[in-house]
């Protein structure tokens, strides 16, 4: 029996298994630095701490994962979510690795070579956060470094210049009414800004959809 | 025992949950290489993917590096890289922390020392309020990619376009996030040059202008290799770029 089951479902049974472990050890970090320090949880305190942060997070969260997994595949998906930074990391690499081979994110292909992408790139962004860690004193003025902190300001703006060259350039007509729209919307509305823009990419994805259908269903595309 | 917010069993608890998340990106690609040799791809190809990757990786890593030396001023060290190895992001997190503190009433950044309640506080509404990918991909991530498949069976080629569009989408949403600051130009802002808003155009324009040389570069034989560096290359020399163009324009 256990040999009759597909990749892709193997991928989902592990996936669970993995991302419900680390779910419960993340629970029990805070839960385990107060029964050792002997410090209760504040309960009126956290349920509104909660109340200012959660639905706001939770909502997000829950378009995050119908709008990211698609494009992640089944392993990238599992993997992603638990290692966090998806539209500015990981899901990049992924395309990135997809464009680089060739290969179509539907297929069996794709969904391994963007595991594997996405699979290094957790690997090396976890190493380098401990090097980080173990080497903060030496690190921190170097890092902190005036000189440098308008590179990491730009980092965005560098990636999607590069990524966006690649992607547009090949699917140009598909991209010039979502290339346009968001523009507007973006130099226009003054509450569009880094802080929001996680909200405008389900929008913007669902818009590009759409006028894909449309130029598919004329003959176009 | 005495609470600190970098105290060693905290470094202990926040390593080995770190360590747990390794190895699950570990399993995933010694998983995924296996069956990309079932699948007789070529493994040439899947080492230059890796190699990429991790090139790739660097810069967006040290960036969260900051992030995490950011949130270590007010909430010691091993809090901060616990959230930001697992989910976490830079903006998420001080927003969850200055709320978990403020429901307190005190203000983070104000504080001199955390205590333990606070410190569990903190850690709980950081927790609670991110993980919502974790267990809702396991819930839902195989339907969605069912649907996919599904499409896939019935029109190949619109399921094609479908996840093109789905690319071209994110991606046009991020070119338009370039131009948030654009309107300073007529509409200024106090503290900032009605030029600022153009640094992270520039910038684009310049890691834009980078990828296009290297994909003609690499049309030549000797130089195809460059193919495998050009996201990387072109987000680091965009990133310096930042630096002389936001001298220019701040």
């Amino acid at each position: 029996m256990k040999k009759n089951i597909s990749y892709i479902d193997s991928v989902h049974r592990d996936g669970t298994i993995w991302n419900i472990s680390v779910m419960l050890l993340l629970l029990a970090f805070p839960l385990t630095v107060a029964g050792i320090f002997g410090a209760a949880p504040d309960w009126g305190a956290l349920a509104m701490g909660l109340l200012a942060t959660a639905p706001m997070y939770w909502a997000v969260g829950v378009i995050e994962t119908i709008t990211f997994v698609p494009m992640l595949g089944a392993g990238g998906s599992y993997l992603s979510f638990v290692t966090g930074n998806i539209s500015n990391l990981k899901l990049p690499c992924a395309l990135n690795a997809l464009e680089q081979n060739g290969v179509s994110a539907s297929s069996e292909e794709g969904e391994v070579i963007s595991t594997i992408a996405i699979a290094t790139s957790s690997i090396v962004t976890t190493v380098i956060i401990i090097i980080g860690v173990i080497c903060i004193v030496p690190l921190t003025p170097i890092l902190e470094a005036p000189v440098l902190e308008p590179a990491f300001a730009q980092m965005l703006p560098a990636l999607f210049g590069g990524l966006g060259v690649a992607f547009v350039s090949k699917n140009w007509k598909l991209a010039i009414a979502p290339v346009i729209l968001m523009l507007i919307l973006f130099i226009f509305v003054p509450a569009l800004n880094a802080g929001t823009v996680g909200i405008m990419v389900p929008v913007s994805v669902l818009f590009t959809i759409a006028v894909a259908r449309v130029l598919y269903k004329k003959g176009v595309l | 025992m005495e609470f600190s917010v970098n105290h060693p069993i905290l470094f202990l608890l926040a390593g080995f949950l770190v360590l747990v998340v390794l190895a699950q990106s570990v399993y995933f690609l010694v998983k995924a290489l296996k069956r990309s040799r079932e699948l007789g791809m070529d493994q040439t190809k899947i080492r230059k993917t890796i190699k990429t990757a991790a090139i790739f990786t660097i810069a967006p890593a040290v960036s969260i590096v900051i992030s995490v030396i950011t949130l270590s001023k007010s909430l010691g060290l091993p809090l901060p890289w616990l959230r930001l190895s697992v989910v976490g992001s830079l903006s998420y997190e001080a927003i969850a922390a200055a709320n978990a503190v403020s429901a307190m009433g005190l203000e983070l950044g104000k504080i001199d020392s955390l205590t333990a309640q606070q410190f569990v506080n903190i850690a709980l509404v950081m927790t609670i309020s991110i993980m919502v990918g974790i267990w809702l991909v396991p819930v839902i991530g195989k339907k969605l990619l069912g649907g996919m498949t599904t499409l896939e069976s019935r029109d190949a080629k619109w399921a094609g376009i479908f996840q093109n569009a789905m690319f071209i989408g994110m991606i046009s949403a991020f070119l338009g996030y370039v131009f948030s600051d654009f309107s300073r130009l007529w509409a200024p802002v106090e503290g900032y040059s009605a030029t600022s808003g153009l640094i992270p155009v520039c910038v684009m324009a310049v890691s834009a202008i980078i990828m296009v040389v290297l994909g003609l570069l690499m049309r030549k034989p000797k130089l195809s290799w460059l193919g495998d560096y050009a996201l990387p290359i072109s987000l680091v020399l965009g990133m310096v770029s930042a630096i002389p163009i936001t001298a220019w324009l701040s």
